[in-house]
């Protein structure tokens, strides 16, 4: 009887269950060796609306080129290319 | 060993046109009376900075491209922070892959530079 019941719930609206998109290393893909700290509008890709560095769970680079990333980050910080904090609309 | 090293430096503002070229010329000589060899220039000419550096929210931004042995930084950084039309300065030394990207982006600068000049004629 319970079974049954069960199955019966129906949503109102399907939930909305995460597919689970492979995530790819984007520098690996297009085996990028050199994150240059001159050019903001590429670093811009990994920094939020806030101007904060993206996490790793969310951009999916490897640590090692995120680690590259979060130094020329800071470079262009330090250049004022890029701001430190900002509510700059993506 | 010879090893590579990229400076950038911003300029007020304030500065006239030769003031700044100047400026280049003066960090060049310092450079090359340290045995500096310099590689590359470049002059991004007047930018928005993203936050204003003692009241100036725009500046001149100069790249210079260097070989040296690594005595020449430290004369070179006492420069700049004696002079006061620089406002921020950040020298950098370039490892293999960035050695690589900058011999890059030389060819794709020149071969832009070219076929505009082909489209001129």
């Amino acid at each position: 009887m319970a079974q049954q019941n069960q199955s019966e719930i129906r949503y109102l609206n399907p939930p909305a269950i995460e597919v689970k998109k492979r995530k790819f290393c984007w520098f690996r893909k297009n085996n990028i060796k050199y994150v240059d700290y001159k050019n903001p509008d590429f670093l811009r890709k990994f920094l939020n609306e806030q101007g904060k560095i993206l996490p790793r769970r969310i951009t999916g680079t490897s640590l090692k080129y995120q680690r590259k990333v979060s130094r020329a980050v800071k470079r262009a910080r330090h250049l004022a290319l890029l701001p430190y904090v900002t509510d700059m609309l993506k | 060993m010879e090893k590579h090293y990229e400076t950038v430096f911003i300029t007020t503002p304030v500065l006239s046109e030769d003031q700044m070229k100047e400026t280049v010329e003066k960090f060049r000589n310092i450079l090359q009376k340290n045995q500096a060899e310099v590689v590359q220039e470049e002059n991004w000419g007047l930018r928005k900075l993203a936050y204003p550096i003692d009241k100036k929210s725009t500046g001149f931004y100069n790249m210079i491209e260097f070989k040296s042995d690594g005595s020449a930084i430290d004369n070179l950084e006492i420069e700049y922070k004696r002079d006061e039309r620089v406002i921020r300065f950040l020298t950098v030394k370039m490892d293999k892959h960035a050695v690589e990207y900058a011999k890059k982006r030389r060819n794709q600068k020149e071969n832009t530079k070219k076929n505009e000049s082909q489209k001129e004629e």
